[in-house]
């Protein structure tokens, strides 16, 4: 998905604001982020991280330093080389759509950084971590975990269908596309009342603070 | 069989629960998805997964298994050890991969399956 496509896409479907959260890598956040400017849309630079019990838990940061870190913690804790035949290539992309790279990490595998871990060094550098489609059969909190650990320390959880999953009253529910190509973007979509598209609007209106909350 | 034979047997090590080692064991099941095991794990059961996570004990004291091997040399994390301290679960731990163990379990007689 070029950087170009998917900037269209989500404001051809009234989107305002996208994460753009790659598995185990944030390489491509800052093509997409200058691909939107002048377009309205905000983009926030995210990153799907993929622990060690196979739980994927979603980060995402106002801040490019702070999601240049967290790759870095994830790249140490990351094994393996990519095989482009098996898993497809895996391009990193100026906002013109052309490559400029190609990770060759095994950026499909699972770190070695425990999901208690993994909401620690989101925190950390001021991120907010969200559990990563509850709803699915696999690499959900969930279904590895069976549960949602009550100390965890999770801003929120994503649904990725009309399910609705059995979950602590207090944990807050978004629903997004999880879209993997140009056509599912916008599938699904959470409204915010902010009073900027920002992480730490997002992180207030997630925790009910001020004002700020999920609108139904 | 009591969990204390198959420690004996299979020389694994006790990181938890070694005040009850004398907990029968009817049988055992393998998974690594603890939503698996809460749907399929039985009473009585040994439990076999390479999860290291603290839920680990929370599912085992849910359906009353007779104890939970961790594989492959992995160590439970500090909060799981605490954790099953204070529910009384019993964890194990070897050297050996899974299906290496679960045969020498299956050998020892323990079976995955109930009539």
């Amino acid at each position: 998905m070029s950087p170009a496509a998917l900037v269209r896409e989500s404001c051809g479907r009234g989107l305002q604001v996208i994460a753009v959260c790659d598995h185990n890598s944030a390489e491509n956040v800052k093509a997409a982020k200058a691909a939107a400017e002048n377009t309205g849309l905000a983009v926030l630079g995210g990153i799907e991280i993929c622990t060690r019990e196979e739980v994927h838990v979603l980060g995402i940061f106002e801040d490019d330093h702070a999601i240049g870190s967290v790759q870095d913690v994830v790249y140490e804790n990351l094994n393996g080389e990519n095989d482009p035949e098996t898993f497809g290539e895996q391009l990193v992309m100026n906002e013109r759509g052309e490559v400029v790279g190609r990770n060759k990490r095994l950026l499909i595998g699972a770190t070695s950084l425990s999901i208690t871990e993994v909401v620690r060094i989101i925190h950390d550098r001021g991120g907010i971590a969200i559990a990563s489609h509850v709803d699915r059969p696999s690499f959900s909190v969930i279904s590895q975990l069976g549960f949602i650990p009550a100390d965890l320390g999770l801003d929120g959880a994503e649904v990725c269908s009309d399910a609705l999953p059995d979950l602590p009253k207090e944990l807050a529910v978004i629903r997004s596309s999880d879209a993997h190509r140009p056509e599912e973007i916008g599938k699904r979509h959470t409204r915010f009342l902010l009073e900027k598209p920002m992480v730490a609007e997002i992180k207030m209106a997630l925790h009910r603070i001020d004002g700020r909350r999920i609108l139904a | 069989m009591n969990l204390n034979d198959v420690v004996q047997n299979l020389g694994l090590e006790v990181k938890a629960g070694s005040d009850a080692l004398d907990t029968e064991v009817n049988g055992g099941y393998v998974s690594d998805l603890m939503s698996d095991v809460i749907a399929h794990g039985r009473e009585g059961d040994l439990w076999v997964t390479l999860q290291t996570h603290q839920n680990t004990i929370a599912v085992a004291s849910l359906k009353g298994l007779a104890g939970i091997i961790i594989v492959n040399g992995r160590q439970p994390e500090a909060d799981t050890l605490t954790k099953a301290g204070v529910e009384n679960v019993v964890l194990l731990a070897s050297e050996l991969p899974a299906f290496e163990l679960v045969g020498r379990l299956y050998k020892l007689g323990l079976s995955g399956m109930r009539t």
